[in-house]
């Protein structure tokens, strides 16, 4: 292990000097900016693009009635296309009821319970991320727009903590490479900003459509770091300030990214 | 074409591969099974280059899906049109990819798919014309690793 | 709840003798056979065998497929416009499970 950490480190030579102070971030580029022009196209085109194929499950199942409640989601809000436009721009934000913080995968789940009687849905299951993602695809092109006033200020300060603490065997924090070195190549990857813009997003590497937090956890492993659970406080938060960070980024769900 | 760029990239795939989960040792596809592959296309028919372009990346961000187009020169009519399109690699498990079966009715001589690429390699297209003559073009890829290999 | 599983674009009119450009993306593993799950076991082979598309009495397009093509396999091909008509779509597995998209197309003179 030791000997495959410093190999790795030692191709981290390549990079130029990480910065390591927390500064303020300059203006980011969304995920899609540093795709290959294949790879752009292929999202683009919705004909092409395989997320498409969760969107229209998840259209599917909006109009599904489940649960003791009998209830499907379109029997309180109607036509998604006009009553879904604009939320995914607007989260994670924190339910005013309960005092927490919640993305729109546990929005949805917190229907599911309190509205549908239905059970909550496990994190990467195909209808989650189906209506997860055809729920974000409603708000597609428009800007992120999250507030981190009020309520949100300790949830946001965390996950800025969390962006900028060196972590993991290769103590690397996410701002060195996402603020320091984004541009440069890593292997044969080109570091992005970590906008979240994309998400959920069909990752070439997984070879299907995948959760947030999904990557959020291969980022983690990737400097060797603990991976947290999925919908865990810590991406929780950070997912809070990455939404933060991609304001006014329109919104490109479902993302094609490697 | 950069050698001790692909030797990097290779080197540094042997890494990505050990840290990530434990993968058995895949085959590789022999150039005798590649020209076996070729034969059963072609029923052992000369294939000349030409006429066929295949447009594939120089270097491929992902070998799990690597968006490939094939091209032929033909009028596609009755007469004189491309049969099929056959895509062989050479360095895959499996030598062959994918077959297309085109025909006059097809209009035009062009397909596009995804297509995997377990290594850095070269990949061969062939059409058959309804004359019964092969013809051929071949790109070498580079498959690159990415950094964050997900566990899970 | 049937799941989507294909996905067809096309035209939905054109006139004889138009070349129309298709598109078509199935939902599919296009499991190799090579890939091992947590527990160190194989996860068996499982892919789309082919595409046949059928339109105005004959088989106008064919995909054969092995292990090598991405999953959810997606294609671009093109169609003489001959006459108004459903273009079948069939995808087949190695089980023999068939996957059926039809598309209208309306052919004006």
């Amino acid at each position: 292990m030791k000997r495959l950490t410093a190999a790795f480190v030692a191709t981290l030579l390549v990079l130029p000097v990480l910065a390591d102070s927390p500064a303020t971030s300059p203006a980011i580029k969304p995920g899609s900016a540093f795709l290959s022009p294949e790879l752009k196209t292929l999202q683009a085109d919705e004909a092409a693009n395989p997320g498409m194929l969760w969107v229209e499950n998840g259209a599917r199942l909006w109009s599904e009635r489940i649960g003791s409640a009998n209830r499907s989601c379109a029997d309180c809000h109607g036509d998604a296309a006009a009553s879904m436009k604009g939320v995914a721009t607007t989260y994670p934000k924190v339910d005013a009821a309960s005092g927490k913080l919640l993305n729109l995968e546990m929005r949805i789940n917190a229907c599911r319970t309190s509205q549908q009687r239905a059970e909550p849905l496990d994190y990467e299951s195909e209808p989650l991320l189906a209506l997860t993602v055809f729920v974000a695809r409603q708000s597609l092109n428009m800007p992120m727009a999250v507030q981190v006033d009020g309520a949100a200020a300790p949830f946001y300060s965390k996950g800025k903590e969390f962006f900028h603490r060196r972590q993991g065997q290769l103590n690397l924090s996410c701002a060195q490479c996402h603020d320091g070195a984004a541009g440069a190549r890593l292997r044969a990857d080109v570091i992005s900003n970590g906008a979240v813009t994309g998400y959920p997003a069909y990752r070439l590497e997984w070879q299907t459509l995948g959760s947030l937090h999904r990557r959020l956890r291969a980022c983690s492993l990737g400097v060797r770091a603990t991976q947290f659970d999925y919908g865990s406080e810590e991406y929780l938060s950070l997912e809070l300030y990455l939404a933060k960070r991609s304001g006014g980024l329109p919104i490109e769900t479902p993302g094609i990214r490697k | 074409m950069d050698l001790s760029r692909r030797e990097f990239v290779v080197g540094l795939g042997a890494l990505a591969v050990a840290t990530a989960l434990p993968l058995p040792a895949l085959a590789i596809t022999t150039p005798e099974q590649r020209d076996a592959a070729i034969r059963e296309a072609t029923k052992g028919a000369e294939i000349k280059p030409g006429r066929v372009t295949l447009g594939i990346p120089q270097v491929a961000e992902n070998g799990l899906s690597v968006f490939t187009t094939v091209t032929v020169e033909s009028p596609m009519t009755e007469q004189d049109h491309v049969r099929a399109i056959h895509l062989i690699s050479e360095k895959n498990p499996l030598p062959r990819i994918v077959s297309f079966q085109l025909g006059p009715r097809v209009g035009r001589a062009k397909v596009s798919t995804n297509i995997r690429l377990a290594n850095s390699q070269r990949v061969l297209a062939i059409a058959e014309m309804s004359d019964g003559s092969f013809w051929s073009d071949e790109k070498s890829v580079i498959v690159s690793i990415g950094a964050c290999i997900d566990g899970g | 709840m049937a799941l989507a599983i294909a996905r067809v674009a096309m035209p939905a009119t054109a006139r004889k003798g138009d070349v129309i450009e298709i598109k078509a993306l199935m939902r599919h593993v296009m499991e190799p056979g090579y890939r091992v799950d947590n527990r160190g076991q194989i996860i068996p082979r499982d892919i789309v065998k082919s595409l046949s598309v059928m339109y105005a009495g004959a088989e106008v397009f064919r995909m054969d497929m092995h292990p090598a093509v991405a999953a959810n396999p997606f294609v671009v091909f093109s169609t003489v416009a001959v006459e108004t008509g459903e273009l079948v779509f069939t995808w087949v597995d190695e089980k023999g499970a068939a996957t059926v998209e039809k598309k209208l197309l309306t052919v004006t003179e």
